[in-house]
């Protein structure tokens, strides 16, 4: 969106620029767009480096607390940088928390959920972008109105239904409700409505393809990069994951949140040691994140503005 | 439905397409009839699985809800339904508890949607002008996106804690006294506000940048031209094109408010956090839902509460429509 043009000209495309911009009658400069064409001043750099460390601290100070004692950290004066205890409360809450089956169970439901999710959602989304049937509009906007109802609507029957299946604390009771999401459907279908040409699924007609194999050969590979960011927030998403693994799981068998709550609810829990598990969940999070921010914010980006 | 022109839909007989084998006239048919069933089911087929899913683990258990409100179900037997008719609702409704939950809900949601939505719009207004290392600003503001509602809650504990907490230690130095910040009704409702505000503002912000950028440049070229200072351009060109923006950000925004679980569980944890606080001063509907269902082990009532939600967001969607329509029809 923005201009390459240099900082003294704002704009260089109109003619009316110069007829108006030679003769100020008050002392503001001409000035076209608010932002974009404009360099940020110093207020706004201040502001977002305000902003930045109130973004960053939290997670600073989750270290700082994670690698000194309980009683450093609840010291009148609390430390602001890190000690040397960070091993110790690893360890604790490890041995505590039940962290490594945590660990690969997080893992487990993560990456199930994510390839479901990626699958179904670009398959319906291809459906829904690309392909003309009978009460297609009527079932996008069904699609669209579930993203308003909250889990907590359906938890209690959810709980007995699982239960009642055999998926009573199970890992397959996390996995299954959330395997094709509303918000994936929308995300593939407003992507596939710009980058799939009609005329590409035309061509893999002409050469006798069903239509399953222009899903294969030309639908996904197309797909890809959308696939790409929608399998990343989906992943932190269902990483995340706090209400219903909390009320279906328990801590023999828990997720990484799952085993954090409980060990903040844990008699008189050690708060430096509690820190420690909450950097062990998020750490891996974070590290994605740094990897791949650039693509989760141009995904969030893509996927608000309705195309 | 069939149609031969190729820039419409994909379906219909396709009139040039390769034979592998020489065609008798019975065979073509047959060949026809399967295109056309695949044309015809595969659609349907792709957007099942979707449905399937939310049939049977949305939609269902949704209805089935109301069922359970109606009954006595305990946690320790769950396949005994007992009959008690609107006995769960009158239970919830005269239990000041659960007004108190309400209020509490409604209150925090207010408290955090809409500091969280202004912050947002000022800085995606400051990240829409050309900026040094923009992407690195971008990704550090959704930081707290990343981090999980319990790791969030769990470091705000420590910053609103008593004793040692973060907070009163800062506050120190401006002579304020220690606050028991879990303690107060205004105090602990404010504390989980700002647990929401950190971890949702950055997400809003680039949604409204989004938007933002997509705003044509010519409505600003015209406003500068007729002589619209910055500000006058933000509040008559930026606002009026992100209303749709807006509105979307509010609906979510209020939706997620209503499922508050985690930061009120776990700003003291325990089993006072499973109460929403030693006087319920910053308890929600979840909590209450929770503590009814899996602290009590009554799910009846639990299921009574998920129905009360249902009605309350209906409500709100009602008064979002209307205060949409009234907005409308004053800018007209």
């Amino acid at each position: 969106m923005t201009t390459t043009s240099p900082i003294t000209a704002p704009d260089h495309r109109r003619v009316s620029k110069a007829a108006v911009g030679d003769e100020p009658p008050r002392r503001r400069r001409f000035k076209p767009g608010a932002g974009r064409q404009h360099h940020a001043g110093p207020f706004a750099y201040f502001a977002l480096v305000v902003v930045g460390l109130g973004s960053i601290f939290p997670l600073y100070w989750t270290l700082v607390a994670a690698s000194r004692t309980q009683d450093e950290v609840l010291d009148t004066t609390p430390p602001l940088i890190p000690g040397g205890n960070l091993f110790n409360n690893l360890e604790a809450a490890w041995e505590q928390a039940n962290l490594g089956k945590a660990i690969v169970n997080t893992v487990i439901v993560s990456s199930s959920i994510t390839v479901a999710t990626l699958f179904f959602c670009t398959l319906a989304g291809y459906a829904f972008a690309k392909m003309r049937f009978k009460g297609r509009g009527a079932l996008m906007t069904a699609v669209i109105a579930t993203l308003t109802i909250p889990p907590q609507l359906s938890v209690v029957p959810l709980f007995m239904m699982m239960s009642d299946i055999g998926w009573g604390g199970q890992l397959e009771s996390v996995i299954f409700p959330t395997l094709v999401s509303a918000f994936g459907v929308f995300f593939m279908r407003q992507y596939l409505l710009e980058a799939l040409p009609y005329e590409l699924i035309e061509a893999g007609r002409m050469d006798g393809a069903n239509n399953l194999r222009i899903v294969w050969s030309i639908v996904l590979p197309v797909a890809r990069p959308a696939m790409m960011v929608l399998g990343m927030l989906t992943f932190v998403q269902s990483w995340n994951d706090f209400f219903w693994p909390y009320l279906a799981l328990n801590q023999q068998n828990p997720t990484l949140q799952v085993a954090l709550g409980q060990l903040s609810a844990s008699y008189v829990p050690d708060q430096s040691i509690v820190m420690a598990g909450a950097l062990i969940s998020t750490l891996p999070l974070l590290v994605v994140f740094v990897i791949f921010g650039k693509q989760i914010v141009g995904g969030i980006m893509s996927g608000a503005v309705k195309g | 439905m069939a149609t031969t022109t190729p820039t419409r839909g994909v379906q219909g007989p396709r009139p040039g397409r390769r034979a592998p084998k020489p065609m008798t006239p019975g065979r073509q048919a047959w060949r026809s009839r399967l295109w056309r069933f695949d044309d015809k089911a595969s659609p349907y087929a792709y957007i099942a699985p979707f449905f399937l899913v939310f049939g049977a683990f949305g939609l269902y258990p949704l209805i089935y809800t109301g069922w359970i409100a109606l009954h006595r179900v305990e946690m320790t037997s769950l396949d005994q339904m007992e009959w008690v008719g609107w006995g769960n609702f009158s239970t919830i409704l005269q239990d000041s508890e659960f007004w108190t939950a309400v209020t509490n809900t409604f209150v925090i949601g207010v408290i955090s949607t809409v500091p969280q939505l202004m912050i947002a719009l000022g800085l995606a207004h400051l990240l829409n002008y050309k900026l040094r290392a923009s992407t690195f600003w971008r990704t550090v503001i959704l930081t707290p996106y990343a981090t999980s509602v319990a790791s969030a809650a769990l470091v705000f504990a420590l910053v609103f804690r008593a004793d040692g907490g973060l907070l009163n230690w800062v506050l120190g130095f401006f002579g304020a006294g220690e606050t028991n910040w879990a303690n107060g009704h205004w105090s602990s409702n404010i504390a989980i506000a700002v647990i929401v505000i950190w971890r949702w503002t950055g997400y809003n912000t680039l949604i409204y940048l989004a938007a933002m950028q997509a705003v044509p440049s010519d409505l600003y070229e015209a406003a500068s031209l007729d002589g619209a200072s910055r500000w006058q351009q933000f509040r008559n060109v930026t606002i009026p094109a992100l209303r749709p923006t807006i509105l979307f950000t509010i609906v979510i925004s209020t939706i997620g408010s209503m499922q508050l679980f985690g930061e009120p569980l776990l700003l003291e944890g325990g089993q006072v956090g499973a109460r929403g606080g030693t006087e319920h001063q910053y308890e929600t509907l979840s909590i209450y839902l929770y503590n009814y269902g899996w602290n009590l082990g009554h799910l009846g009532p639990a299921a009574a509460v998920a129905w009360a939600m249902l009605v309350l967001l209906l409500l709100i969607a009602a008064i979002n429509w209307l205060v949409g329509r009234f907005m409308r029809k004053t800018a007209a």
